[in-house]
């Protein structure tokens, strides 16, 4: 089986909104505090390309991608 | 790397007059002999500079490299700390526990929420510009009041007071007034901030300093906070407008087809940012020895990091000097910074963006300068942010 999923870690989130902006079917904001939430761990296939791009491109490190070997990123 | 290191003395004043969008030559030409440079900064103090994507990211990304105003090393004199509320120059805990209570206040969603008042805003500028007629400053007319009237509202800054305001942040932010000058602004901006943030205390309205009279922060630090906010809040988006607009009318195909297409809107906003990096260059210093590009970067040392010559790396963008609005990889772009630091009102900016150009180019269908390109007024590269001083515009009257 292949999925990829994400981790989050909201102690280093500094609430730039970029995984938000990119990926808004698989982030959000905590409406409180700003920092990231995650609303799919595996992101369904559709949303796959985003949650990987969402990653690539947060600020702090605070979204980790694991992919089995070969999904490309 | 065979080639001997390359040097950069200082950073150039002024740029090719014939391409103000592009770095100055001596920049793109130090990125031309590889990422990293040697560079003397003003006070004859050895440093480095960093002109290529890749380690301008990781160096923004390193916890090894500190924001402190104090630790800079620019200069031959010693370099107070930041303010208090002033988390642009400062490290975590301290950055981390001045941005924490922002960070749920300039959030995707909630800056969207904004969406409908910042069209108002900026149809009643564009309603102004159309009833004084033809040619206008773009600068004053629309370029600088969006983004002052939208970021005064989220403070709470009354209507009344925002132009004397505007002036003084003016005046500290161009880069061209005398010391006295420029000391007597930022002292004006102090005195009335530490006046609002007491007055939202005794009397909270609803706007963001209000909100924040809520938390632990003390009115020394809100006001660093709100002066932050501010000069943040308007200088950069009003600079990316009128800088932007500027660009825009001198690559008319690339104009025409965001006119013809709105879907290009959120993607050219995204180009224009890395393509103007209107915010040059930043600072980092080592707090301890770092390995950079293969060379040692000593505890102590400071860095500049220029991102307008990093957003223009040709290893990273391809045909990087090149505004190409359809460009996919465009939104990797360092204008907003990247680490700890990266801008807490970004989402505020692509808004503003998205809503003034889309309007401005539907409105004014024949919108062209009214000066020769070369004639148009240039911020010097000693102002923090880059832009034009004013942008003489013209139109065909009674279209629209």
């Amino acid at each position: 089986m292949r999925t990829t999923s994400l981790r989050i870690d909201r102690a280093r989130c500094i609430g730039a909104g970029m995984c938000a902006l990119t990926a808004p079917e698989v982030f959000d904001q905590d409406p409180d505090d700003g920092r990231v939430l995650l609303l799919h761990a595996e992101p369904p296939t559709v949303h796959r390309a985003a949650a990987q791009m969402a990653a690539g491109v947060r600020p702090s490190g605070a979204i980790t991608l694991h992919e089995p070997e070969s999904t490309g990123s | 790397m065979s080639e001997s290191l390359h040097t950069v003395t200082t950073l150039p004043a002024t740029r090719q007059s014939d391409c103000p969008f592009d770095p100055p030559a001596e920049l793109i030409d130090a990125r031309r002999h590889g990422p990293i440079s040697r560079y003397t900064h003003p006070g004859g103090i050895p440093g480095w500079l960093i002109t290529g994507y890749d380690l301008v990211r990781s160096v923004l990304a390193d916890s090894r490299f500190s924001s402190r105003k104090d630790l800079l090393n620019v200069v031959d004199f010693e370099i107070p700390p930041a303010p208090p509320g002033e988390f642009l120059l400062m490290d975590d805990p301290e950055h981390r526990r001045y941005r924490k209570p922002l960070m749920g206040k300039f959030t995707v969603r909630r800056m969207r929420l904004l969406t409908e008042r910042i069209e108002q805003v900026t149809a009643d500028r564009l309603d102004a510009m159309e009833k004084a007629g033809p040619p206008t400053d773009l600068v004053t007319a629309f370029a600088k009041p969006i983004p002052t009237i939208v970021i005064c509202e989220i403070l709470g800054v009354p209507y009344e007071d925002r132009g004397s305001f505007q002036q003084q942040i003016d005046t500290f932010m161009g880069g061209e007034v005398s010391d006295e000058e420029l000391i007597a602004a930022y002292t004006a901006t102090q005195e009335y901030l530490a006046q609002l943030v007491a007055a939202k205390r005794a009397n909270p309205t609803d706007d963001v300093l209000s909100e924040l009279t809520d938390s632990d922060l003390t009115d020394e630090e809100l006001k660093g906070i709100s002066l932050v906010l501010l000069a943040a809040g308007f200088d950069t988006t009003a600079n990316m407008l009128a800088l932007g607009t500027f660009a825009l009318l001198q690559n008319p195909a690339q104009l025409a087809a965001l006119r013809a297409d709105p879907a290009l809107t959120d993607g050219a906003v995204e180009e224009l940012l890395r393509y103007l990096s209107v915010a040059k260059t930043f600072m980092r210093t080592a707090l301890e020895d770092v390995e950079l590009g293969g060379q040692t970067i000593k505890a102590g040392t400071t860095v500049v990091l220029s991102y307008h010559t990093a957003n223009r790396d040709p290893e990273r963008f391809a045909d990087p000097h090149v505004l190409d609005l359809r460009r996919q990889e465009a939104g990797g772009h360092l204008a907003f910074s990247h680490g700890i630091h990266q801008c807490l009102g970004q989402q505020l900016a692509r808004i503003e963006m998205r809503v003034a150009f889309r309007a401005l180019v539907d409105r004014f269908p024949t919108l062209r300068l009214a000066v020769p390109a070369e004639e148009v007024a240039l911020r010097p590269e000693t102002a923090d942010i880059f832009g034009v001083k004013s942008l003489p515009v013209t139109w065909d009257k009674a279209e629209s």
